[in-house]
């Protein structure tokens, strides 16, 4: 390992890091503001100077910058001679010329990057006298606030938003004094990454604008380590709370999946948690049809007196925890325990992890999928289905980058010169889909395909890898870029509700790793939970079909935190109305299942509660408790507790804690490794509880004196080792535990360094979350048949869902801003099909089917597979169409066109007037 | 999505002879983006100055968007994204011209024009902006007027030459 001496004194550093990464690696203070751990250094803001000796005799020294020099060994530079000092000084002064003095009005103060490396460089009084710049700032949509005059130029957001997400709606404009970043006219943002930008931007340009419209400073957040419940990728988040509400959430960082980066759905779709639509007291259905509000006392007598001792079934849901989900399973009993997911959902996902749990390729984690250097998307749209991998893919594009700037000798970090020198070269990316995709932009081939045809496809590229028989040109590229990459990536899933596609994945990925043992195949889940409902169910077949032929039998139907309605169609949901079967439901928001059941049961939300959580590569991560379910919510798996005991089963009646059905829970096979996800309840940080709140915490013995003077008794939290206070220790314990990241001068999240055992590197406290699945290695034998052929047939259409990150996912539709940008539901047709129909853009077709009949409005794409139809996934308004359906479609003469949703841009106005700095 | 609906309504903004000029630039390029800077000048060649319009329907034509165009129009000062007077006045505010007194010659001119940097004449015949050299320092202070270069200015230099142009205009 390199040394280099900085102030005299020797620091072993890594291999192939810069002089700002070593400094920060040897725990120095050196302050920056545009390099990022994950972005690397372009050498823009001048903040990290230090000063480079060529040797012992070498006095003068020149003034270097710490993130553009390598960190060669024998390297000598001082942070301390006064010439760094000043000329670090000298650069804040410089920035805060322009900077206005608002940081009391400004949500980022009290996290602030710049009022770190203020307070770090020493500067205090500024000389500069002049007027500042005033720049027009944007409306960027509903998710981001955006105030121009607080820019330091640092670039940060143009390199995150266009290089790193793929963003094209934002740049750097203008130049000098007047330089600005923002959209070319007022707009919502495009990207599904834009509420990065608030973290990413080391002052208050780019704030995250719901959290700033009921605002609390970070100081003042209680806050846990949480994991994001908006999809199956289970990225890392740290929610913050404040007066019982969810104030904002931020990226928690998790070097095996989420890094530094989370989705907007994950940022801003946890709204619902405030919602009105929340259950708050048990409700017991009167026969008029109402709901009663019942009093917490009178709970359990009513439950004793109706549930008895008959056939009682439950419905367990892949968005509850795992725990939630085996203690019902083991109320009803495995043989009338159901996983709650529709035929096709339970087959697909079950196939998933039996090939994960065989296949001889790799399971990658996000960060692993980051590394690959030629991908193979089949079937899903991943930015709608999985955002983050998405992500991740768009950064495996540029492995060839890497390795042809390693080639010359230059590091990765070295972020300008790499991207210079591979210009639009790329790792190759094939996309199979029906529709057209986010990441479209950056493939070398995109192919349009039917779900079948993608199948056939697969099918016949792993055929033609093992015996070299095709003479498609198609397929004999793609696997030559297959077979010559060192860590090929096949990736799939559920999305299109199509198992021979997930087949065919793993039939290309089991070709391929015969010459390959670095091959990986990753599968994407729908929900936080799916894949941890299918361990839990695995050797059982109750589906919810089966359960609705058979419910008449049924005594007392129990509904975990499942809207059986986005499974079932209105036909079968019918038949559980009109059955004799008393419904129970437990759940978080108002919802149809809830509606048609006899007794409601409020349940805490992932921020009220802790459990785990199984994501797409099986991996069972926790999340804790926020702050204590606030009326008569109570988390999920107590309301079973309180169930057992209304049914007088005496082994669940008994249990008293979390830890316990933790415990009985990893008897299961599949769960085994359930108790080393985190520490149990007992676990102390150096004798201490950890704290959910800030030692800040401002306000906590006056918080109440309207009422009265004694200081208030912080809620005991009895099931974590975490506490709702600001007493304890957020240091040193395992990364599991950490509800948020600060340290003594280090108020923004670039504390985070702290936290980790080296730039970019993993955390102090280890890493967290423990695979479930673990491959025999035994290798998949594929299950289908080799043809699927897709025929076209005139006037009729196969339906094939299109997922939006904003509105197919049930809970974080009912957050404000995400239905706000949902916006409605569509038909999306090929251009051929709407070129017959003679419709276009904005025109609405009538939809006809099996009980069905719908009009809506029409989106038509070069990019969509002739003879199918997309529609948008996980809309209320459109619930009855559904994937494979074949319908009828035809022009709707009488269809009034929608508006467009202008959003309003006054760029002109303010042309005219000749006040826009930036024109 | 407003910028869908611009993009349609603009797709002819742009004359055949402009089209024309933009693709022998493009065939040029490796990447259509490399052509930005040659379409802009080509578009405010024949218009004086680059609209929003003819800045989406750039874009559009090089596959950029508008925000990526926008930033290579607003970074070099000679890219005009506001109309200008029928000539442009560049006048140089660099250290020769600086030594040589330019500054009250630019006061003379700002009288005989009565406009400052940056502003248009009512007229809309002249235009003065402040430009660092025109490669003339031997003979400071210059200016130019449209693609006309003015060398060791004066007073009544300045009067004369604003004179001409004013009765050129008037053609
Ligand atoms: S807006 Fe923020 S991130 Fe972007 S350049 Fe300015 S300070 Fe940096
Ligand atoms: S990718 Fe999925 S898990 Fe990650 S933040 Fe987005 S919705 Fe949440
Ligand atoms: S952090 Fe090194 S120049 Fe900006």
């Amino acid at each position: 390992m390199p040394t280099i001496i900085v102030d005299g004194k020797s620091y072993e550093v890594s291999r192939g890091k810069n002089l700002l990464e070593a400094c920060l690696d040897a725990g120095l203070d050196l302050p920056y503001f545009c390099w990022h751990p994950a972005m690397g250094s372009v050498g823009s803001c001048r903040q990290c100077a230090l000063v480079q000796y060529r040797d012992d005799d070498d006095k003068h020294g020149r003034i270097v910058m710490g993130c553009m020099t390598p960190a060669a060994d024998g390297t000598r530079v001082s942070l301390k001679v006064d010439e760094a000092k000043e000329f670090r000084e000298a650069v804040v002064e410089s920035l805060m010329l322009n900077h206005p003095h608002d940081c009391p009005v400004c949500s980022e103060g009290g996290e602030c990057h710049l009022q770190d490396m203020t307070v770090m460089v020493g500067h205090r009084d500024r000389r500069y006298k002049g007027k500042k710049n005033t720049h027009r700032n944007q409306y960027l949509g509903p998710l981001i606030n955006h105030e121009m005059n607080r820019c330091i130029t640092c670039y940060r957001c143009e390199r995150f938003y266009r290089d790193y997400a793929g963003g094209k709606d934002l740049a750097a404009q203008a130049s000098r004094d007047r330089i600005y970043f923002g959209r070319h006219q007022d707009g919502i943002l495009e990207s599904e990454f834009s509420g990065n930008l608030v973290e990413v931007c080391p002052t208050g340009v780019f704030t995250d604008k719901p959290f700033l419209e009921d605002y609390s400073r970070k100081w003042d957040l209680q806050s846990s380590p949480s994991i994001c419940s908006g999809c199956g990728v289970g990225c890392n988040i740290s929610p913050g709370e404040r007066y019982g509400r969810l104030k904002r959430i931020h990226n928690r960082y998790n070097q095996e999946i989420n890094g530094y980066f989370i989705c907007d759905r994950g940022r801003f779709g946890a709204g619902y948690v405030n919602g009105d639509k929340r259950t708050d007291y048990v409700g017991l259905k009167e026969p008029s049809g109402t709901f009663k509000a019942l009093k917490r006392g009178e709970v359990s007598y009513h439950l004793t007196r109706w549930i008895g001792d008959g056939n009682i079934v439950g419905i367990g849901s892949p968005r509850a925890s795992v725990e939630s989900n085996y203690l019902l399973q083991k109320l009803v009993g495995p043989s009338n325990f159901s996983a709650g997911l529709s035929f096709k959902e339970q087959t697909i996902l079950k196939r998933q992890v039996s090939i994960l749990q065989t296949t001889k390729a790799r399971n990658p984690s996000v960060k692993d999928i980051e590394m690959a250097d030629a991908v193979l998307v089949l079937g899903e749209d991943l930015t709608n289905t999985a955002a983050r991998i998405a992500l991740a893919i768009r950064q495996a594009t540029k492995n060839k980058a890497i390795a042809m700037a390693k080639e010359m000798g230059i590091e990765a970090w070295h972020d300008g010169a790499v991207k210079n020198l591979a210009q639009e070269e790329r790792s190759p990316l094939f996309i199979a889909t029906p529709a057209s995709t986010k990441l479209d932009d950056i493939a070398l081939a995109t192919m349009t395909l039917a779900p079948e045809e993608i199948a056939d496809f697969g099918l016949k590229l792993a055929r033609h890898l093992t015996e070299g028989d095709s003479e498609d040109p198609q397929i004999t590229e793609i696997a030559t870029h297959l077979t010559t990459a060192e860590r090929p990536l096949i990736i799939s899933g559920p999305s299109l509700l199509n198992a021979n596609i997930v087949e065919s994945a793993a039939a290309v990925a089991e070709a391929l790793v015969r010459s390959n043992q670095n091959t990986q195949l990753s599968f994407t889940s729908p929900e936080s939970n799916s894949i941890g409902s299918i361990l839990l169910s695995e050797d059982q077949n109750l589906t919810l079909q089966k359960i609705i032929e058979g419910i008449n039998e049924i005594d007392v139907l129990i509904v975990l935190e499942n809207d059986l309605s986005r499974r079932l169609s209105a036909f079968e949901m019918k038949q559980i109305n009109a059955s004799s079967a008393k419904i129970i439901s437990i759940d978080i928001l108002e919802n149809e299942t809830l509606e048609m059941s006899d007794m409601v049961l409020p349940a805490a939300s992932f921020a009220e509660t802790q459990g785990t959580l199984v994501n797409n590569e099986g991996r069972a991560q926790r999340f804790y408790s926020v702050f204590p379910p606030l009326n008569d919510r109570l988390p999920s798996w107590q309301w079973v507790i309180e169930l057992a005991r209304a049914i007088g089963n005496k082994e669940l009646s008994a249990i008293e804690s979390f830890d316990e059905i933790v415990e009985l829970c990893a008897k299961n096979n599949n769960f085994q490794a359930l108790l080393s996800v985190a520490p149990n309840k007992n676990f102390r940080d150096h004798g201490l509880k950890i704290p959910r709140q800030t030692h800040r915490n401002s306000g906590r013995t006056a918080i109440t004196a309207d009422v009265s003077v004694h200081e208030l008794q912080q809620t005991p939290d009895n099931e974590t080792p975490l506490a709702y206070s600001m007493e304890g220790l957020n240091r040193d314990q395992p990364s599991v535990l950490t509800p948020f990241v600060w340290s003594p001068g280090w108020n923004s999240n670039q504390s985070l360094q702290k936290f980790q055992a080296e730039t970019d590197g993993p955390l102090k406290g280890g890493a967290s979350g423990v695979k479930l699945i673990k491959s025999s290695g035994s290798g998949v034998s594929v299950a289908c048949d080799p043809t699927f052929s897709f025929t076209l047939e005139k006037n009729f259409w196969r339906l094939v869902p299109i997922y939006s990150l904003h509105g197919s996912e049930e809970m974080s539709y009912h957050t404000k801003e995400i239905s706000q940008l949902a916006g409605l539901p569509f038909i999306v047709l090929s251009d051929k099909d709407a070129n017959n129909m003679k419709v276009s853009d904005g025109d609405g077709v009538v939809v006809t089917g099996e009980n069905l009949k719908m009009s809506i409005s029409v989106r038509v794409s070069s990019r969509m597979a002739e003879g199918c139809a997309g529609y948008s996934a996980g809309y209320n308004e459109i619930e009855q169409l559904t994937a494979d359906a074949h319908v009828q479609i035809s022009r709707d003469n009488d269809w009034q066109p929608l508006k467009p949703v202008v959003i309003a841009t006054d760029r002109i106005a303010s042309f005219k007037s000749q006040d826009s700095r930036h024109v | 999505m407003i910028d869908n609906i611009i993009q349609s309504e603009t797709a002819s903004t742009l004359t055949s002879e402009e089209l024309q000029l933009i693709n022998l630039e493009l065939s040029h390029v490796p990447q259509k983006s490399g052509a930005a800077i040659d379409a802009l000048k080509i578009v405010q060649a024949k218009r004086g100055w680059v609209s929003d319009e003819c800045l989406i329907a750039i874009a559009k034509l090089l596959e950029m968007s508008a925000e990526e165009l926008e930033g290579i129009a607003t970074f070099y000062n000679l890219i005009f994204r506001r109309p200008v007077g029928d000539k442009v006045i560049l006048f140089c505010d660099s250290v020769s011209c600086w030594l040589c007194g330019c500054e009250n010659q630019k006061h003379k001119l700002s009288e005989i024009l009565k406009i400052d940097y940056g502003e248009t004449t009512k007229d809309n015949q002249f235009t003065l902006l402040p430009v660092p050299c025109l490669g003339a320092c031997d003979k400071a202070p210059v200016m130019m007027v449209g693609d006309d270069l003015f060398t060791n200015l004066n007073s009544s230099k300045l009067e004369q030459i604003i004179a001409y142009y004013r009765k050129e205009g008037e053609k």
